[in-house]
């Protein structure tokens, strides 16, 4: 079985914030905007580096997406810096009329999503994100797994025409994906083959599905893992592949399961190839005060979790 | 452009009677703050503002207008199109199936001369603020412009705009506010009360110009000429205009009961004889 190392633990917004001071260095038209979390987003350098390109806009994230619409006509390319929450819940008519519905070619960048936001609690950590993102008509929602795949697609949005949701989180977590590659939006990652189940899973539970399928490798189970890191628009035919082979699939993210991917992929099965789904993600809840590891502990978004709806989901073929 | 007038005047009353036309044609749409607005709309495309009617997004080397009060969209289409964005024949299309004359304007259709979908009220200010910052990173001189109702500026998001824009120093930005006392339920007194709106935007650090007379090609002519001749000195311009709603058909003015309501075919008649044909219908 194909195994990966993770070369060190690094938080993914600091893998925005690589991307972001790469993209100042490459492409003139490219601006930065904060709603005074700079230092939270990793945006430091692009400010440092690039003074007239960086705008500070306070805690004022209706303005911010208003301002960053705006700069796209002249050709300047946008990127919004907050915390996930306030990237969407608090501006989603602003995003949608401004922004989506207006075709601007705007990327709405989001960090500390969903519970590993931690000790602040369930007013900052927003699991509903991908969910309102992904229903406006030309979004595009993606969802990195590491540091170094979160660079890697900071720096594609900016050859992307048109709005972009770019998701990212807090914790440190395993750093295991290329520093060379090259990100394709909508193209999912095969990782490891596999013939009894199909683990498709987004952002930190990339890492979690790659440990679940360890073990259930152990347990004489064939899990075959697909890094599903662009959510919009979705890869149907990588998913549907898989399934075709495996007969049955998991789904994880961190995130509700209402809105998220597991939705997403269960409408394509059902459309092509109806087959038992689980999900592994939380079930219609807001979360709590508590480390990164207690949270995805208690609300089950771990390898654990994985490993136990892989034999339930092998169990309904 | 024609800036003598007695031809703005013309257009002026050709345009009131292109709204009353569209609203009446589909029975729905927002006449009171359109006709109200009819005299700044003609004057800012045929004198103010420097641009081209062979629309590119864009809009580099040229000024720009946002309108964030979308409702007002009938004035604006048939200014738009008067100004050869596109041709008065597609007036007739206004709020139907398939048209690019969409009930609120948006950027969806492709319909030239709009550069921001607006009818969700309140966001004009921040995109106007974004393409101001974006000429003066593209060293392009021209000037920045937006409308937005009295009754808008309820919504808060315009108050973290008027900061910002002062803030950092905007000042290739003109911002109009079109004062005409009346919102959907009542006047703005009644609904919210917003106090002395000149005394807000200058403790934000906003130069102010007022044109009191804001129904007369002749006010808003110096008024705006003004208001640019303070554009370059460190502050954003906001400019209060004082207009009636209804402006030109008189059983529609002064009142909030046309702010969403088109006239019946009687009421229409009515309008258009007190409005009689200039240059032309549609």
């Amino acid at each position: 079985m194909k195994t990966f190392t993770n070369t060190g633990n690094k938080d993914t917004r600091s893998g925005f914030g690589a991307g972001l001071t790469e993209l100042g260095k490459t492409n003139p038209n490219v601006v930065a905007l904060c709603a005074d979390l700079t230092g939270s987003l990793k945006m430091e350098v692009f400010q440092e580096n690039h003074p007239e390109r960086f705008f500070q806009v306070g805690i004022a994230e209706a303005n911010m997406i208003g301002i960053a619409a705006g700069m796209t006509i002249g050709g300047k390319i946008p990127f919004t810096g907050t915390f996930a929450n306030f990237s969407t819940g608090r501006v989603y008519d602003q995003i949608r009329q401004s922004v989506a519905y207006s075709h601007k070619n705007v990327k709405i960048c989001a960090s500390h999503a969903g519970v590993t936001l931690g000790e602040d609690g369930a007013t900052h950590q927003i699991l509903e994100d991908i969910g309102l993102m992904k229903m406006l008509p030309g979004m595009v929602v993606i969802n990195p797994c590491d540091y170094n795949q979160t660079k890697a697609a900071t720096i594609a949005i900016a050859e992307h025409y048109g709005p972009v949701y770019l998701r990212f989180g807090r914790p440190s977590v395993p750093n295991f994906t290329p520093a060379d590659q090259t990100f394709e939006i909508g193209k999912a990652l095969h990782l490891i083959d596999g013939s009894d189940v199909t683990i498709l899973a987004t952002g930190h539970l990339v890492w979690e599905a790659l440990e679940a399928a360890k073990t259930l490798n152990e347990l004489g189970i064939s899990a075959e893992v697909i890094n599903i890191h662009t959510i919009k628009p979705l890869d149907d035919e990588a998913i549907l592949k898989s399934v075709k082979k495996t007969g049955c699939v998991v789904t994880c993210e961190e995130h509700n399961y209402l809105g998220g991917l597991g939705e997403s992929v269960a409408r394509v099965l059902s459309l092509n190839h109806p087959a038992p789904q689980e999900f592994v993600a939380t079930n219609d809840t807001f979360g709590e005060s508590g480390t990164p590891a207690q949270l995805m502990d208690k609300y089950q978004l771990n390898s654990a979790a994985i490993i136990e709806k892989a034999q339930k989901v092998i169990s309904r073929k | 452009m024609n800036s003598n007038i007695p031809y703005l005047k013309d257009l002026t009353t050709q345009v009131r009677r292109d709204i009353l036309r569209m609203v009446h044609k589909v029975n729905s749409g927002h006449p009171g703050g359109s006709l109200g607005c009819t005299e700044f709309f003609v004057v800012l495309y045929n004198v103010i503002m420097k641009h081209n009617p062979k629309f590119n997004m864009n809009g580099e080397g040229e000024d720009l207008f946002f309108l964030s009060n979308g409702h007002i969209s009938p004035v604006f289409y048939s200014v738009l199109a008067r100004a050869g964005y596109f041709n008065i024949d597609e007036l007739n299309t206004f709020r139907l199936i398939n048209s690019r004359l969409q009930g609120h304007p948006t950027t969806h259709e492709g319909l030239p001369g709009i550069r921001i979908a607006s009818g969700s009220l309140g966001q004009g200010m921040s995109v106007a603020i974004g393409a101001a910052q974006t000429k003066t990173l593209n060293n392009d001189s021209h000037l920045i412009y937006s409308l937005h109702g009295d009754g808008e500026l309820q919504e808060g998001q315009n108050w973290e705009a008027i900061m910002y824009a002062a803030a950092n120093k905007i000042d290739n930005l003109i911002s109009t506010v079109d004062l005409n006392g009346q919102q959907i339920d009542g006047s703005t007194d009644d609904v919210l009360y917003m106090g002395d709106l000149k005394a807000k935007f200058e403790a934000f650090g906003w130069t102010v110009i007022e044109i009191d007379e804001g129904n007369s090609i002749e006010a808003i002519i110096e008024g705006m000429q003004t208001a640019k001749s303070k554009t370059g000195q460190g502050k954003p311009v906001c400019v209060l205009l004082k207009t009636v709603m209804g402006n030109g058909v008189d059983f529609m003015m002064h009142t909030h009961a046309w702010h969403g309501k088109a006239p019946n075919d009687e009421q229409l008649a009515v309008g258009l004889a007190q409005n009689a044909e200039t240059i032309g219908d549609y």
